[in-house]
């Protein structure tokens, strides 16, 4: 072998070896109607920036109940405002970290195509048997959703209907399986590119309901991290915006 | 907020417990008169099936209650066989309703009455129905008055079982509940509310209950069994 091509490999195994001492891994717990963003996102950041993040997807409830227990997350991506304020004022999180990493948009969806129509007509008009949200206790989805209902003056007319799940995922599998017929879920959850992935659904006008912030914090766990730290500029950056808004989220 | 404060009692939990009584009920009661015949053809069969017939029956006892629970979504939805067959009896989709839960807590408990009625079964052995049969005792009367009482602490032990373990039942009911008050909503999804809406003090109360109820449930068997241990020898 050429002494040339030698150095070259042993420079290459040098730069290599560097990188991957750099290399870090952050946890990220992530709302579940951020989860296919995210995982785009973490592909992203994993090729630009040589770190690694570990994804769990749950509720942003119960993500609150095990941060205070001890879990060992370094950053939450909420599904909401108030669970990133509240970790702040206990203590938890990085004060200053908080940013709103996106915006989300409730959708009024059915796998079957022309039953829900532009003006989610459809609510006063019936002919449907359940009615899926995320449960509006824990879910700002499903807040959203008893909201725009409220508006509507519908509400008391459709509770009889409702099948909750116990986050935005869980009402998504109620509609995807057609148990029941229609139900609100996250516009991320149904669009990709730019549009509609299947079926009908009409996307709810923000003035139906409170803005559905959702904050990202970084967590005290996380406060040395350089993977975490990075990662919370990343999702600030333009890339990352590009994907948040290719799911139809707001910035 | 504390952990650890006990609060006044949560009247809005009522309706919880009642339903999750009444299913745990009637699915012991849909379980003693489906799992005595399968655990005694399991007990007394020679036949090829009874190796694969007893995996099915096991299956609740290895599988994730989320992959049981997932299936039945699937499979009584409008498109699955189950809700096939339930629409064209006009009974509708049984996902979401009292009776899915029913008919899920069934499968998913199916281990725990067939295995003590199974076990009590094989300890009778053949000389008991072989006596009845001599005597000239039909065999559904030998079944009857021979091998039914003589199994008696293993039907016991199935229905203590059956019911606790459906007390406890979670990912089943998640999946296919819909948390529906009076219909779907059981003590353990109503735990799981109050916890996620960082409910604490409701869930201490609930989550309490529970431990106290499955310890005692256990303790009690264990007793029983000591006596019943002690009347044989």
């Amino acid at each position: 072998m050429p002494s040339g091509l030698k150095s070259l490999i042993l420079m290459l195994g040098l730069v290599v070896g560097n990188s991957a001492a750099w290399a870090a891994e952050v946890s990220v717990a992530v709302a579940s109607n951020f989860t296919a963003p995210m995982q785009k996102i973490a592909r992203a950041f994993e090729q630009d920036t040589g770190h690694k993040a570990l994804l769990a997807f749950g509720a942003t409830g119960g993500f609150y109940a095990q941060i205070k227990n001890g879990a060992p997350f370094q950053v939450l991506l909420a599904a909401d405002k108030e669970t990133p304020v509240r970790l702040e004022k206990e203590g938890l999180s990085v004060v200053g970290s908080r940013f709103t990493y996106a915006t989300g948009k409730l959708v009024l969806w059915s796998k079957q195509p022309g039953l829900v129509d532009d003006k989610g007509a459809v609510l006063r008009r019936g002919g449907f048997d359940k009615l899926a949200l995320a449960n509006p206790k824990l879910a700002p989805y499903g807040a959203a959703a008893m909201a725009t209902m409220t508006k509507l003056g519908l509400l008391a007319q459709l509770q009889p209907r409702f099948v909750e799940g116990v986050n935005i995922g869980q009402a998504y599998l109620f509609v995807a399986s057609e148990n029941a017929t229609l139900g609100f879920v996250a516009l991320s959850q149904v669009y990709a590119d730019g549009r509609l992935t299947q079926g009908s659904a009409w996307i709810v006008p923000a003035i139906f309901h409170a803005p559905i912030q959702q904050d990202a914090v970084l967590l005290k766990t996380g406060k040395d991290s350089v993977a975490a730290t990075a990662l919370m500029a990343y999702l600030q950056g333009e890339k990352a915006h590009a994907i948040i808004r290719a799911y139809g989220y707001d910035l | 907020m504390n952990f650890l404060t006990l609060p006044e009692f949560d009247r809005h939990a009522l309706p919880a417990i009642w339903l999750t009584l009444e299913l745990a009920s009637l699915t012991t009661a849909l379980l003693l008169l489906i799992a005595t015949p399968i655990a005694w053809w399991l007990s007394r069969s020679k036949s090829g099936w009874r190796g694969p017939i007893a995996a099915v029956v096991a299956l609740p006892l290895v599988l994730p209650p989320t992959v049981l629970g997932f299936y039945l979504l699937v499979a009584l939805g409008p498109n699955g066989p189950i809700g096939q067959f339930t629409q064209a009896m006009g009974w509708g989709t049984l996902s979401f309703t009292f009776a899915g839960l029913l008919l899920g807590s069934v499968i998913y408990s199916m281990p725990f009455a067939v295995q003590p009625i199974l076990h009590a079964f094989e300890a009778i052995g053949e000389r008991p129905m072989e006596v009845a049969a001599t005597l000239r005792a039909r065999p559904i009367d030998a079944f009857f008055t021979v091998a039914l009482p003589l199994a008696r602490p293993g039907f016991i032990t199935a229905a203590i079982l059956s019911f606790a373990h459906t007390i406890g039942e979670f990912g089943v009911v998640l999946m296919i509940g819909g948390n529906i008050p009076d219909k779907t909503r059981v003590i353990s999804t109503q735990i799981y509310g109050h916890v996620e809406a960082m409910e604490y003090a409701q869930a201490h109360w609930l989550a309490g209950g529970m431990l106290v109820f499955a310890f005692t449930v256990l303790l009690g068997l264990s007793l029983m069994n000591r006596k019943n241990t002690r009347v044989m020898t």
